[in-house]
């Protein structure tokens, strides 16, 4: 099976809202996926339907090979899940909640438990009640984590995590790559965190998946940022095809530049007496932001 | 104490419609202004005075329950039928100080006024201010009100003087109580604690020989400032000095620790599950098994109680024809004392279904505080998660009600032959556990309005039988087509159908919750 998650035109409204526009997701077996999108585009609710918690008005979904609604309590065995805003029961310890939600999932992994304890740093012996947010994510991160599950879905693991714990929590996901058989579905908006760890992302946007690929393959859709010095600055430069942002000071030039023109643009760089060049391919963050900065309303749901 | 007043402002703002209907609810409705037309309508000459008197002023399980019975005017008369008021004002004072300390405290909003200009022990101030203002009020209310129904002036301020003084003395240790614990419930644990031991002093001290004993209680205070019989106004000073002692006491401890920290250390618990927490059943016993002691063990001891008068309640009764008649319209024909253990037993009932209703809702409050989403990730199913906290609201009612007619019957004499009766009311509890569940599967949004559906068949079965409403109306409630046990008949039939009826919710809930959205918002 080559598919752990599919996702075809998905539709869901909550009343007036449409919180899903004819979303598309697609997550190949053994790899990390990186899920984007700002707040109220749509992601937690994709994770829900996925889950089977919710039913999408339209279009299609394959779990592990099943049906998330009907299959819901088969397909969980072999799923772990980490919700975005963990709460936990206020009279049981951290300790007890990962070892009930491991058991309820068919069985937790002991050794590894008790070392994903250590590494986060986590007191398990306290009550639900006294942990900060911080501390909750990282006992819904042990329990998933500990659990020898074929997919994780994870809504924005680290967003209550300091930076030490987020380092952490890179290195555990950067592990669970190495083995290759398990599928990770990482839900985030924390950019750089991504770029470490995926290997493919979707960006959504207002319910609608706006761009999915590897991160190279959407590089390339975005612009490449030059900044180079010349012997003197022609004067035709901003007005070549696929130039963009062109700013110059001395004989300076910043510019961005679409990836078909790049072959010209460099042609007429070389042509005007090159002494540097520095470029730089496009970041998540600013294929990210392209996507953003556009004018169409945003869904107030997520 | 900068901030103090803004803070005692915005704790009052807070409170706008809670106090106010406490304070009115509390002194014109119910006691004592109340009583005293109800008082003064029972026993309208001194020869019924007096035969009241001698009937109850001697009577253990009456004085245990509401305190010494000085005389036989209509004030002596009142201040006894009040004789809880100083428990409730205690803990509404209590709750009320909890409430604008620590709970501010957990919730996180303390940190928000704290960062502004408000001194260290503002909160705190303003928190005893607004309860010790509110019981004063309340104080205040209930002598006038009983003054302008023309009894004596002393007395009736001796009587609201009790009172406010009981919230005073509570309030403080509230306070106290908010500084020790980590959490608002631990605070409110302590306090309730506290209240309870100074019932219970002032009990043991007022039915035994040891009567030094409910000199300890600021509940025995309250009785202690003889009201309408020979005021003894000394006895207001142990209770100004108990609430400033516990005042200056909780400013100490306040002082000592941090925002958010407790002088009490949170305990820490077990690091690993115990083998047998492994079930969607095996965690609700642990959700609810807190609120199933809980409930069982006050409708126990208020079956003690009922149990235990039953025999006076049975000679006054007999004596006066307009109670009887109530009791035995609500209960059923029959034997007097059979009637009233009947009745007795249609308040359990409803009581139980408070318990099925809450423990109900339970399904509702998991999926909306968002611990029901990781729980059904997991391989339970929708069933499995519903039926587990169902088991608790079917079957933890049956045994509530099972303890508490044991505990009645006990009380009254007869063992375990209370049982059964108790048992009668179960139908009837099962279908409000129905209907909660059905609101959760079909209406999710609307669930707490169980409660409404409780109140309203409270209403039916209190007032409706005493003013005598037509059948049709009366039979919306289920509790209307129970047997009157012990003394009426038991038949199957309506029995079998309001098992019916909540088995049929039951099932169409489990049905919906299946086809719904989980999370509903």
């Amino acid at each position: 099976m080559a598919e752990a998650i599919t996702a075809d035109g998905l539709t869901k409204a909550f009343g007036r809202t449409k919180a899903l526009d004819g979303l598309d997701l697609t997550v190949h077996t053994g790899e990390v996926h990186g899920f984007l999108g700002p707040n109220g585009a749509g992601k937690t609710t994709t994770i829900r339907v996925l889950l089977g918690l919710m039913r999408a008005d339209g279009g299609r979904a394959t779990l592990l090979g099943g049906d998330p609604w009907a299959d819901a309590t088969e397909l969980h065995r072999r799923l772990a899940y980490v919700p975005g805003d963990v709460t936990l029961w206020p009279n049981l310890t951290g300790g007890e909640v990962i070892d009930l939600l491991g058991r309820l999932r068919g069985g937790l992994d002991g050794k590894r438990r008790a070392d994903l304890v250590e590494r986060f740093g986590l007191d398990p012996r306290k009550k639900g009640r006294t942990y900060s947010k911080g501390n909750r994510q990282k006992v819904a991160l042990v329990a998933a984590l500990a659990s020898d599950v074929e997919l994780l879905i994870l809504d924005e693991p680290t967003s209550g995590l300091d930076p030490l714990m987020e380092e952490e929590f890179r290195q555990v996901v950067a592990e669970e790559r190495e083995r290759g058989d398990r599928t990770v579905l990482l839900s985030s908006h924390i950019l750089s965190e991504v770029e470490a760890l995926c290997d493919r992302v979707t960006i959504i946007r207002a319910g609608r998946t706006v761009e999915a690929g590897t991160l190279d393959e959407l590089r390339h859709l975005g612009r490449i940022t030059i900044d180079a010095s010349l012997a003197h600055v022609p004067a035709d430069l901003g007005s070549l095809p696929g130039v963009h942002d062109l700013s110059s000071y001395g004989s300076h030039v910043h510019l961005s530049v679409d990836q078909p023109a790049l072959d010209d643009v460099m042609r007429h760089l070389a042509g005007a007496g090159l002494r540097s060049l520095v470029s730089r391919p496009p970041t998540l963050e600013e294929l990210f932001l392209r996507h953003y900065r556009q004018d169409a309303p945003v869904g107030a749901a997520r | 104490m900068t901030g103090t007043w803004a803070l005692l402002r915005l704790a009052l703002r807070r409170d706008r419609w809670l106090m106010p209907l406490w304070i009115l609810g509390l002194a014109l409705a119910l006691a004592p202004v109340g009583y005293l037309s109800s008082i003064k309508a029972a026993y309208p000459d001194a020869v019924a005075r007096q035969h009241f008197y001698d009937l109850n002023a001697s009577s253990a399980t009456f004085v245990v329950r509401n305190g010494p019975l000085y005389g036989s005017s209509v004030g002596n008369l009142l201040a006894w039928q009040c004789g809880f008021v100083p428990v409730v004002v205690g803990l509404i004072a209590l709750l009320t100080v909890v409430r604008h300390t620590r709970t501010e405290e957990e919730a996180g909003r303390r940190e928000l006024t704290g960062a502004t200009v408000v001194g260290r022990h503002a909160g705190l101030a303003a928190a005893v201010l607004a309860a010790c203002a509110a019981c004063l009020a309340f104080g205040l209310l209930t002598a006038l009100g009983v003054a302008a129904q023309g009894e004596p002036v002393a007395g009736a301020l001796a009587l609201g003087a009790g009172f406010a003084l009981a919230g005073w003395v509570f309030a403080g240790a509230g306070a106290v109580a908010a500084q020790l614990t980590w959490g608002a419930s631990g605070a409110r644990g302590i306090g309730i604690a506290a209240l309870v031991l100074a019932f219970l002093l002032r009990a043991a001290g007022d039915g035994s020989s040891a009567g030094w004993l409910a000199w300890l209680s600021p509940i025995g205070w309250a009785h202690r400032l003889r009201p309408f019989a020979g005021e003894q106004w000394w006895v207001l000073s142990p209770g100004v000095l108990a609430t400033a002692l516990l005042v200056v006491a909780a400013v100490a401890l306040s002082a000592r620790r941090d925002l958010g920290a407790a002088l009490l250390p949170a305990r820490l618990g077990r690091e690993t599950a115990k083998a047998s927490l492994r079930s969607p059943l095996a965690l609700a016993w642990r959700l609810q098994r807190g609120a199933l002691l809980v409930w069982t063990v006050c409708l126990a001891l208020v079956g003690l109680l009922m149990g235990g008068v039953a025999q006076n309640v049975a000679e006054m009764m007999r004596d006066n024809r307009a109670v009887a008649e109530v009791f035995s319209r609500m209960g059923g024909g029959g034997a007097v004392l059979d009637a009233y253990l009947a009745g007795t037993m249609t308040l359990f009932g409803l009581a139980a279904a408070g318990y099925a209703v809450q423990a109900t809702l339970k399904l509702r409050a998991e999926e909306t505080a968002g611990r029901a989403e990781p729980v059904l990730a997991t391989a339970v199913g929708r069933r499995g998660w519903a039926l587990a906290h169902l088991t608790f609201a079917l079957a933890g009612s049956a045994f509530v009600l099972a303890v508490t007619g044991a505990a009645t019957g006990i009380a009254y004499g007869s063992g375990f032959a209370l049982v059964p009766a108790a048992l009668a009311q179960l139908p009837a509890v099962w279908v409000l556990a129905g209907l909660a569940a059905l609101l959760i599967g079909f209406l999710p949004r609307f669930a707490a309005a169980a409660w409404g559906l409780l109140a309203a068949f409270l209403l039916l079965s209190l007032v409706g039988t005493a003013l005598q409403w037509s059948s049709t109306v009366l039979g919306i409630s289920p509790f209307q087509h129970l047997p009157r046990l012990p003394g009426g008949t038991f038949s199957v039939t309506p029995a079998l159908c309001l098992v019916l009826i909540a088995a049929t919710a039951v099932v169409a809930s489990l049905l919906a919750l299946r086809r719904r959205d989980i999370p509903v918002g």
